[in-house]
Protein backbone atom coordinates (compact mmCIF):
# COMPACT_ATOMS: atom_id res chain seq x y z
CA UNK A 1 0.00 0.00 0.00
CA UNK A 2 0.98 3.59 -0.56
CA UNK A 3 1.82 6.19 1.98
CA UNK A 4 -0.01 9.03 0.88
CA UNK A 5 1.16 10.69 4.03
CA UNK A 6 4.36 11.19 3.55
CA UNK A 7 4.05 11.21 -0.22
CA UNK A 8 5.70 14.57 -1.33
CA UNK A 9 5.87 14.85 -5.34
CA UNK A 10 6.15 18.47 -5.52
CA UNK A 11 9.43 18.53 -3.42
CA UNK A 12 10.99 15.48 -3.98
CA UNK A 13 11.15 16.59 -8.02
CA UNK A 14 11.63 20.33 -7.17
CA UNK A 15 14.72 19.00 -4.84
CA UNK A 16 15.76 16.29 -7.59
CA UNK A 17 15.90 18.76 -10.32
CA UNK A 18 18.24 20.99 -8.08
CA UNK A 19 20.46 17.66 -7.60
CA UNK A 20 20.33 17.23 -11.70
CA UNK A 21 21.13 21.38 -11.83
CA UNK A 22 24.09 20.75 -9.49
CA UNK A 23 25.81 17.46 -11.57
CA UNK A 24 24.84 19.43 -14.75
CA UNK A 25 26.91 22.40 -13.47
CA UNK A 26 29.77 20.21 -12.33
CA UNK A 27 30.03 18.32 -16.22
CA UNK A 28 29.76 21.41 -18.39
CA UNK A 29 32.13 23.69 -15.77
CA UNK A 30 34.36 21.46 -14.47
CA UNK A 31 34.18 18.34 -16.43
CA UNK A 32 33.37 16.39 -13.45
CA UNK A 33 30.81 13.87 -12.34
CA UNK A 34 29.21 14.67 -8.95
CA UNK A 35 29.78 11.43 -7.57
CA UNK A 36 30.18 12.00 -3.43
CA UNK A 37 32.01 8.79 -3.15
CA UNK A 38 34.11 9.02 -5.93
CA UNK A 39 35.12 12.76 -4.82
CA UNK A 40 35.30 11.80 -0.98
CA UNK A 41 36.73 8.66 -1.19
CA UNK A 42 39.21 10.11 -4.01
CA UNK A 43 40.93 12.20 -0.81
CA UNK A 44 42.16 9.07 0.65
CA UNK A 45 44.44 8.87 -2.72
CA UNK A 46 45.58 12.64 -2.15
CA UNK A 47 47.37 13.03 -5.62
CA UNK A 48 49.28 17.25 -6.26
CA UNK A 49 45.80 19.32 -7.81
CA UNK A 50 43.49 16.57 -6.85
CA UNK A 51 42.58 17.58 -3.62
CA UNK A 52 41.43 21.16 -3.52
CA UNK A 53 38.27 20.82 -5.69
CA UNK A 54 37.25 18.54 -3.60
CA UNK A 55 37.28 19.53 -0.48
CA UNK A 56 35.62 22.62 -2.23
CA UNK A 57 32.80 20.61 -2.79
CA UNK A 58 32.55 18.62 0.39
CA UNK A 59 32.80 21.71 2.11
CA UNK A 60 29.88 23.29 -0.24
CA UNK A 61 27.90 20.41 0.97
CA UNK A 62 28.81 20.20 4.52
CA UNK A 63 27.42 23.79 4.49
CA UNK A 64 23.92 23.50 2.98
CA UNK A 65 22.57 22.84 6.18
CA UNK A 66 23.69 26.02 7.76
CA UNK A 67 22.74 28.14 4.97
CA UNK A 68 18.92 26.61 4.76
CA UNK A 69 18.87 27.26 8.69
CA UNK A 70 20.10 31.01 7.89
CA UNK A 71 16.39 31.50 5.56
CA UNK A 72 14.18 28.41 7.27
CA UNK A 73 14.16 26.10 10.10
CA UNK A 74 15.99 22.31 8.65
CA UNK A 75 12.82 19.84 7.94
CA UNK A 76 12.47 17.06 11.01
CA UNK A 77 14.41 14.08 9.97
CA UNK A 78 13.89 10.40 11.74
CA UNK A 79 17.00 8.77 12.24
CA UNK A 80 15.46 5.04 13.87
CA UNK A 81 19.10 3.09 13.08
CA UNK A 82 21.10 2.88 16.65
CA UNK A 83 24.79 3.74 17.02
CA UNK A 84 25.67 -0.04 16.33
CA UNK A 85 23.67 -0.17 12.78
CA UNK A 86 25.08 2.79 12.03
CA UNK A 87 28.45 1.70 12.39
CA UNK A 88 27.59 -1.56 10.41
CA UNK A 89 25.91 0.35 7.98
CA UNK A 90 29.02 3.30 7.51
CA UNK A 91 31.31 0.56 6.98
CA UNK A 92 29.13 -1.24 4.14
CA UNK A 93 28.55 2.22 2.71
CA UNK A 94 32.10 3.14 2.53
CA UNK A 95 33.08 -0.04 1.23
CA UNK A 96 30.66 -0.86 -1.31
CA UNK A 97 30.72 2.33 -2.73
CA UNK A 98 34.00 2.43 -3.75
CA UNK A 99 34.55 -1.11 -4.77
CA UNK A 100 31.79 -0.88 -6.83
CA UNK A 101 33.04 2.79 -7.98
CA UNK A 102 29.71 4.69 -7.45
CA UNK A 103 26.80 5.31 -4.99
CA UNK A 104 23.54 7.01 -5.85
CA UNK A 105 24.82 10.38 -7.25
CA UNK A 106 27.69 8.92 -9.81
CA UNK A 107 25.78 5.98 -10.70
CA UNK A 108 22.46 7.00 -9.75
CA UNK A 109 21.98 10.28 -11.29
CA UNK A 110 24.51 11.13 -13.51
CA UNK A 111 25.44 7.55 -14.61
CA UNK A 112 21.58 6.56 -15.58
CA UNK A 113 21.37 10.28 -17.43
CA UNK A 114 24.37 9.11 -19.44
CA UNK A 115 22.41 5.80 -19.97
CA UNK A 116 25.75 3.83 -18.83
CA UNK A 117 24.89 0.28 -19.12
CA UNK A 118 26.87 0.11 -16.09
CA UNK A 119 25.48 2.59 -13.86
CA UNK A 120 22.55 0.89 -14.59
CA UNK A 121 23.37 -2.20 -13.34
CA UNK A 122 24.52 -1.09 -10.55
CA UNK A 123 21.58 1.28 -9.69
CA UNK A 124 19.57 -1.84 -10.27
CA UNK A 125 22.02 -3.70 -7.60
CA UNK A 126 22.35 -1.19 -4.97
CA UNK A 127 18.24 -0.54 -4.60
CA UNK A 128 17.47 -4.59 -4.96
CA UNK A 129 19.91 -5.16 -1.95
CA UNK A 130 18.30 -1.80 -0.15
CA UNK A 131 15.00 -3.54 -0.93
CA UNK A 132 16.02 -6.58 0.22
CA UNK A 133 17.96 -5.34 3.39
CA UNK A 134 14.71 -2.92 4.48
CA UNK A 135 12.66 -6.02 4.04
CA UNK A 136 14.86 -8.37 6.16
CA UNK A 137 15.19 -5.74 8.68
CA UNK A 138 11.65 -4.65 8.96
CA UNK A 139 9.51 -7.59 8.69
CA UNK A 140 11.36 -10.65 9.11
CA UNK A 141 13.51 -9.90 12.34
CA UNK A 142 11.32 -7.17 13.84
CA UNK B 1 37.31 29.91 -10.66
CA UNK B 2 36.45 25.71 -11.03
CA UNK B 3 37.21 25.92 -7.05
CA UNK B 4 34.45 28.41 -6.37
CA UNK B 5 32.10 26.53 -9.20
CA UNK B 6 33.03 23.11 -6.83
CA UNK B 7 31.94 24.80 -3.80
CA UNK B 8 28.88 25.99 -5.09
CA UNK B 9 28.09 22.75 -6.80
CA UNK B 10 28.47 21.14 -3.39
CA UNK B 11 25.83 23.55 -1.79
CA UNK B 12 23.25 23.27 -4.72
CA UNK B 13 23.60 20.17 -3.86
CA UNK B 14 23.04 19.76 -0.32
CA UNK B 15 19.78 21.92 -1.00
CA UNK B 16 18.22 19.64 -3.52
CA UNK B 17 18.74 16.59 -1.47
CA UNK B 18 17.46 18.89 2.03
CA UNK B 19 14.80 20.20 -0.19
CA UNK B 20 13.98 16.17 -1.44
CA UNK B 21 13.46 14.82 1.73
CA UNK B 22 16.73 12.87 0.73
CA UNK B 23 18.29 13.68 4.28
CA UNK B 24 15.41 11.97 6.34
CA UNK B 25 16.50 8.54 6.91
CA UNK B 26 13.17 7.08 7.58
CA UNK B 27 11.70 8.53 4.06
CA UNK B 28 14.14 6.73 2.31
CA UNK B 29 13.83 3.70 3.87
CA UNK B 30 9.89 4.37 3.75
CA UNK B 31 10.96 4.06 -0.41
CA UNK B 32 12.63 0.83 0.22
CA UNK B 33 10.20 -0.53 1.95
CA UNK B 34 7.93 -2.32 -1.06
CA UNK B 35 6.42 -4.81 1.72
CA UNK B 36 5.17 -1.73 4.48
CA UNK B 37 3.96 1.31 4.02
CA UNK B 38 5.46 2.55 0.82
CA UNK B 39 6.51 6.06 -0.09
CA UNK B 40 7.14 6.67 -3.61
CA UNK B 41 8.68 9.99 -3.29
CA UNK B 42 12.11 9.22 -4.19
CA UNK B 43 11.66 7.79 -7.14
CA UNK B 44 10.32 11.53 -8.23
CA UNK B 45 13.87 12.48 -7.11
CA UNK B 46 15.20 10.35 -8.99
CA UNK B 47 12.83 11.55 -11.92
CA UNK B 48 13.83 15.53 -11.38
CA UNK B 49 17.76 14.65 -11.44
CA UNK B 50 18.05 12.62 -14.27
CA UNK B 51 15.25 14.73 -16.60
CA UNK B 52 17.79 18.34 -15.99
CA UNK B 53 21.15 15.57 -16.15
CA UNK B 54 20.38 13.95 -19.13
CA UNK B 55 20.14 16.92 -21.15
CA UNK B 56 23.26 18.28 -19.44
CA UNK B 57 25.19 15.20 -20.34
CA UNK B 58 24.13 14.87 -24.07
CA UNK B 59 25.37 18.30 -23.97
CA UNK B 60 28.97 17.23 -22.15
CA UNK B 61 29.40 14.62 -24.53
CA UNK B 62 29.39 16.32 -27.13
CA UNK B 63 32.25 18.45 -25.81
CA UNK B 64 36.45 17.16 -25.36
CA UNK B 65 36.50 20.19 -23.26
CA UNK B 66 34.58 22.14 -20.28
CA UNK B 67 33.40 25.60 -20.20
CA UNK B 68 36.06 26.49 -17.57
CA UNK B 69 38.82 24.85 -20.48
CA UNK B 70 39.30 21.98 -18.28
CA UNK B 71 39.01 18.08 -19.75
CA UNK B 72 35.89 16.61 -19.96
CA UNK B 73 35.98 13.72 -17.51
CA UNK B 74 33.03 11.28 -18.76
CA UNK B 75 33.97 7.92 -16.87
CA UNK B 76 35.30 5.33 -19.88
CA UNK B 77 34.80 1.94 -18.24
CA UNK B 78 31.81 -0.15 -19.68
CA UNK B 79 32.26 -3.39 -18.40
CA UNK B 80 29.49 -5.28 -15.86
CA UNK B 81 32.28 -6.79 -13.68
CA UNK B 82 32.20 -8.68 -9.79
CA UNK B 83 33.59 -5.75 -8.61
CA UNK B 84 30.22 -3.27 -9.71
CA UNK B 85 28.16 -5.95 -8.65
CA UNK B 86 28.98 -6.86 -5.90
CA UNK B 87 29.96 -3.62 -4.53
CA UNK B 88 26.82 -1.77 -5.27
CA UNK B 89 25.20 -4.70 -3.29
CA UNK B 90 27.24 -4.24 -0.37
CA UNK B 91 26.46 -0.39 -0.66
CA UNK B 92 22.81 -1.32 -1.03
CA UNK B 93 22.87 -3.20 2.18
CA UNK B 94 24.19 -0.56 4.04
CA UNK B 95 22.11 2.01 2.75
CA UNK B 96 18.74 0.25 3.92
CA UNK B 97 20.56 -0.66 7.31
CA UNK B 98 20.25 2.66 8.23
CA UNK B 99 18.76 5.42 5.25
CA UNK B 100 21.63 7.02 4.30
CA UNK B 101 23.91 7.34 1.42
CA UNK B 102 27.35 9.62 1.05
CA UNK B 103 25.78 12.43 -0.16
CA UNK B 104 22.73 13.03 2.15
CA UNK B 105 25.13 11.80 5.15
CA UNK B 106 27.56 14.57 4.51
CA UNK B 107 24.67 17.27 3.98
CA UNK B 108 23.67 16.27 7.49
CA UNK B 109 26.52 16.89 9.49
CA UNK B 110 25.99 20.20 10.01
CA UNK B 111 22.23 19.33 11.31
CA UNK B 112 22.91 18.91 14.83
CA UNK B 113 22.36 15.35 15.45
CA UNK B 114 25.67 13.01 16.48
CA UNK B 115 23.82 10.05 14.18
CA UNK B 116 25.34 11.51 10.75
CA UNK B 117 28.34 11.87 11.84
CA UNK B 118 28.39 8.19 13.67
CA UNK B 119 27.97 7.03 9.74
CA UNK B 120 29.99 9.15 8.49
CA UNK B 121 33.09 8.44 10.30
CA UNK B 122 31.82 4.84 9.82
CA UNK B 123 31.75 5.30 5.99
CA UNK B 124 35.17 6.68 5.87
CA UNK B 125 36.22 4.25 7.52
CA UNK B 126 35.16 1.77 5.21
CA UNK B 127 36.76 3.74 2.37
CA UNK B 128 39.96 3.58 4.58
CA UNK B 129 39.77 -0.28 4.79
CA UNK B 130 39.14 -0.64 1.00
CA UNK B 131 42.06 1.54 -0.25
CA UNK B 132 44.65 -0.06 2.11
CA UNK B 133 43.06 -3.55 0.62
CA UNK B 134 43.54 -1.88 -2.66
CA UNK B 135 47.15 -0.74 -2.21
CA UNK B 136 48.21 -4.14 -0.33
CA UNK B 137 47.08 -5.77 -3.50
CA UNK B 138 48.74 -3.75 -6.00
CA UNK B 139 52.45 -4.40 -3.94
CA UNK B 140 50.93 -7.97 -3.91
CA UNK B 141 51.13 -8.07 -7.76
CA UNK B 142 53.92 -5.81 -8.64
CA UNK B 143 56.18 -7.97 -6.29
CA UNK B 144 54.64 -11.70 -7.77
Amino acid sequence: MIDWNHFTPWASLAGGALIGLAAALFILFNGRIAGISGILGGLLRPRPGDVAWRLAFIGGLAAAPLAWSLAAPLPQVQIDAGPAALIAAGLLVGVGTRYGSGCTSGHGVCGVSRLSPRSLAATGAFMLAGFITVFVVRHLLA
Amino acid sequence: MHLIVAAFVGLLFGIGLIVSGMTDPARVIGFLDLAGAWNPSLALVMAGAIAIGAVAFRVAGARTDSLLGHPMRLPAASAIDRRLVLGSLVFGAGWGLAGFCPGPALASLAAGSVKPLIFTAAMVAGMGVFELFERLAARRSQAA
